[in-house]
C-alpha cells in the first residue's frame, strides 16, 4: 500500500502512470462517462480515470488491503465479489463496466459477463491470453503448468481458476450474442496488435487480451 | 420528608453552563411519529471549530445510545474526555481546523435535550412515562430544526456509529439534498431480533428495580441505581468481542491469589463490569434508556419505504461511507452490507471497508489507524469533489 500521511492522503499531486495494459482500456473509456471498474485492485485505473478524464467511477474490489487503499485515497470502492456483488446493480446503471485481469478468477465468468453488459452500456474484458507462445510452449516442452509474467502462480495457489485463450473468449462472446467493438491483443512488450476475427497469430502473440463489448439492443 | 418537599429534578442535572442550549419548536412543532406534537422543547448541543463564510462545511456528529453532545470535550458530570476526542479535534481524522462540527443530544436524552428527566412545562413535573415515545426519525427531525436555527441548509458530512449510524441512515433518506456525505459506521439498517432481545433484558432489568417506582424515581427523589447498572453490564458485554474480553483479563483473578468460593468479583471481568455499570448511573438516566432503546429497537428503515430498503435511497445523490468491523457482532458485517447491496441497488455513490480489529463493536470509537485513514480519506475525496473549503483555508488555498 502507498505512503499515507494521517489524513490518509497519498496521492497529492502524483505523477499518473499506468501499466501498459491499464492505458489500453482507459483509451477505450469515454471521458465522464459512469464507469465502475470491477477488481479495481489498489485503485490505479479507476484514479486515472476519475483524475484524467472526469469519469464518476466506482469500484469493486475483493481484498480488504486493496479496498481500504482506495477509500483512503478517495475513491468509492466497495468490499466485495464480482461472482456475488453484480446482481444488486440495476440494469444500465453504467455507461462502462471494467473487468481488468479478473474474469479468469471469477467462479461463473460467463454469468460475471452477462452481468457486466447488463448493468453497463459497454464492458471492458483484459485477461491473460492462454494461448500465448510462451503458455504453450511451457506445456508442451516441459510438461508443467506454464508460469509466465501474466501467469505466475504454481498450479497449485493460483487463483486463475478459469483460464481461457483469446479464441475461446471470442467464441464465448458469440455464444451470449455480445458484440465485440474492439479487440487488441498486447504481446510481452505492451506492443497492440488488432485482433482479426480467427486471427491464429494474436492468439499466439498475444500475452494479454483487451476487448470492448456490448450488446445487440443496448 | 414527605413526597412533596423534594425537589423533582434529577441528580444528573446538567450544569447551565456546559454547552450550548436553544428552544425549539416554538412556532411550529416537533410532530413525533407516535402522533404527539412536541412544543417548546429544549435542545442541548455542542459545537467545534468555525463554519466558513459559505456555510459549507458543517459536519454533524450523531451519537450512540450512551453518548451524548460532549464528543471532544470533558463531560460535564463525570470530567472525563469527550467520547470521541481520539477522532474529533484540530489536526485529527474529523479536523475542526477545517470542518464546523455540530454533535446535539438526541431527543429522549439525558443531557438537556427534551428526554424523560426533563420537567414537562404543563405539569411542571419531570415527564417519567408521560414522555412520548420517540423514534430515530423524530431523532433526526429535531436535529433538522436544530440546523434551521444556525441557517445550514446543507451538511458536508453526516457522521455517527452505532444508534448514530441509524441516524446518519436516517438523515440521508429523509433529507438527501441537505446531505453532501453520510458515514454510518457500525450499524445496521434494522433492529435484528438479537438486538432487540439485549435491549429488553436492560430494560427488564431497569423495571425490576423497586426503586425504578414505576418510572417516578424522580417524584421520590429515588433512582433505579442497580437496574440501570446491570442493564449497562448486558450492554457492555455486546459491545466488546470474545478476544478482546479474554485479552483484556482472561481467567484472571481481581487482586487476591485465589478464589473464595463466594460471590464477589473473583474475576477481573466481574470487577471491570460492576465498575462500568456503577460508573454509568453517575451519567445516565434510567428512563433514557428506557426511551432511546426503544427507539432503536423500532427502528427499521425499509419498513418505512413499503419494505424494500433500496427505495429509502431512490435517487440519492450523497456519497456514502459505509464501514463495518470484523469482531463487530452486535451490528455485523453482513448488516453493512444489507446497507451496500439497498445503495447498489440504486447506483448510489457508496464506498464500503470492513477493518480487520478484535475490538468489538466499539471499535469506532477505539484508536483504529486504518479505520481513521478510510475515513479521513474518503472525507477528503469528497472535499476535494465538492469543492468544500475548510474554515482554515484562505482563497489561494483553495
Amino acid at each position: 500500500m502507498p505512503e499515507t500521511n494521517s489524513n490518509g492522503r497519498a496521492n497529492a499531486g502524483r505523477k499518473r502512470e499506468l501499466r501498459v495494459d491499464l492505458q489500453r482500456i482507459a483509451d477505450m473509456v469515454d471521458p465522464k462517462c459512469r464507469l465502475l471498474d470491477i477488481g479495481c485492485g489498489d485503485g490505479a485505473l479507476l484514479d486515472y480515470l476519475v483524475h484524467e478524464k472526469g469519469v464518476d467511477g466506482r469500484g469493486i474490489e475483493i481484498s480488504t488491503a486493496g479496498v481500504n487503499a482506495c477509500v483512503t485515497h478517495g475513491l468509492s470502492v466497495i468490499q466485495g465479489d464480482a461472482d456475488t456483488d453484480l446482481e444488486h446493480y440495476p440494469d444500465a446503471a453504467f455507461d462502462f463496466v471494467v473487468l481488468s485481469q479478473t474474469i479468469q478468477a471469477t467462479r461463473n465468468p460467463r454469468q460475471v459477463l452477462e452481468d457486466m453488459l447488463r448493468i453497463g452500456r459497454k464492458a471492458i474484458v483484459s485477461f491473460p491470453n492462454f494461448g500465448y507462445w510462451r503458455v504453450r510452449l511451457g506445456l508442451l516442452f516441459f510438461g508443467h503448468m506454464p508460469i509466465t509474467k501474466a501467469l505466475p502462480y504454481d498450479w497449485y495457489d493460483t487463483p486463475n481458476i478459469h483460464q481461457c485463450t483469446i479464441k475461446d473468449f471470442m467464441r464465448l462472446c458469440d455464444r451470449l450474442g455480445i458484440t465485440i467493438e474492439r479487440s487488441i491483443a498486447l504481446n510481452h512488450l505492451g506492443h497492440v496488435r488488432r485482433i482479426q476475427s480467427s486471427d491464429f497469430l494474436a492468439n499466439l502473440v498475444g500475452e494479454q487480451g483487451v476487448f470492448l463489448l456490448s450488446k445487440q439492443g443496448k | 420528608m414527605s413526597v412533596s418537599q423534594i425537589e423533582p429534578v434529577s441528580r444528573l442535572a446538567v450544569p447551565k453552563t456546559a454547552g450550548l442550549h436553544v428552544r425549539l419548536g416554538t412556532g411550529t412543532p416537533l410532530r413525533l411519529d407516535c402522533g404527539v406534537d412536541l412544543a417548546d422543547f429544549p435542545m442541548a448541543y455542542q459545537t467545534y471549530g468555525t463554519l466558513n463564510a459559505e456555510r459549507s462545511n458543517a459536519i454533524l456528529i450523531c451519537h450512540a445510545l450512551s453518548g451524548d453532545q460532549f464528543v471532544a470535550d470533558p463531560h460535564p458530570l463525570t470530567g472525563r474526555p469527550g467520547w470521541w476526542h481520539l477522532a474529533v479535534g484540530p489536526g485529527k481524522v474529523i479536523d475542526t481546523d477545517r470542518y464546523f462540527v455540530i454533535c446535539s443530544n438526541v431527543l429522549g436524552g439525558c443531557m438537556g435535550t427534551a428526554g424523560p428527566k426533563e420537567i414537562n412545562p404543563e405539569t411542571g413535573e419531570p415527564w417519567g412515562l408521560t414522555f412520548p415515545v420517540i423514534t430515530i426519525a423524530d431523532m433526526v427531525r429535531a436535529q433538522a430544526m436544530l440546523l434551521d436555527y444556525l441557517g445550514i441548509t446543507q451538511l458536508f458530512s453526516v457522521i455517527g456509529g452505532s444508534m448514530g449510524g441509524m441516524q446518519v441512515l436516517q438523515w440521508a433518506s429523509t433529507y438527501p439534498d441537505r446531505v453532501l456525505t453520510a458515514v454510518p459506521i457500525a450499524t445496521a439498517a434494522h433492529h435484528s431480533a438479537q438486538n432487540i432481545a439485549f435491549h429488553e433484558v436492560g430494560r427488564q432489568s431497569i423495571m425490576a428495580d423497586p426503586e425504578w417506582r414505576g418510572g417516578d424515581y424522580l417524584k421520590y427523589g429515588a433512582n433505579p441505581n442497580r437496574g440501570l447498572a446491570i442493564a449497562r453490564m448486558v450492554a457492555h458485554i455486546t459491545y466488546l468481542s470474545e478476544p478482546a474480553l479474554h485479552r483484556k483479563f482472561g481467567r484472571r483473578l481481581q487482586d487476591r491469589a485465589q478464589i473464595t468460593f463466594g460471590f464477589d468479583a473473583d474475576f477481573q471481568v466481574e470487577s471491570y463490569l460492576r465498575h462500568q455499570g456503577s460508573t454509568f448511573v453517575d451519567r445516565f438516566d434510567a428512563n433514557s434508556y428506557l426511551y432511546i432503546t426503544r427507539a432503536m429497537d423500532y427502528f427499521d428503515l425499509a419498513e418505512q419505504y413499503g419494505g424494500l430498503l433500496a427505495d429509502a435511497f431512490d435517487r440519492i445523490a450523497t456519497r456514502f461511507c459505509v464501514i463495518s468491523f470484523t469482531s463487530d457482532w452486535l451490528y455485523t458485517t453482513a448488516a453493512s452490507r444489507d446497507i451496500v447491496h439497498a445503495l447498489n441497488a440504486v447506483a448510489a455513490n457508496v464506498s464500503f471497508a470492513e477493518i480487520i480489529s478484535d475490538n468489538g463493536h466499539d471499535s469506532f470509537l477505539l484508536e483504529e489507524l486504518e479505520f481513521w485513514k478510510v475515513l479521513g480519506g474518503f472525507l477528503e475525496g469528497a472535499a476535494e469533489h465538492f469543492g468544500i473549503r475548510g474554515s482554515n483555508e484562505t482563497d489561494e488555498d483553495a
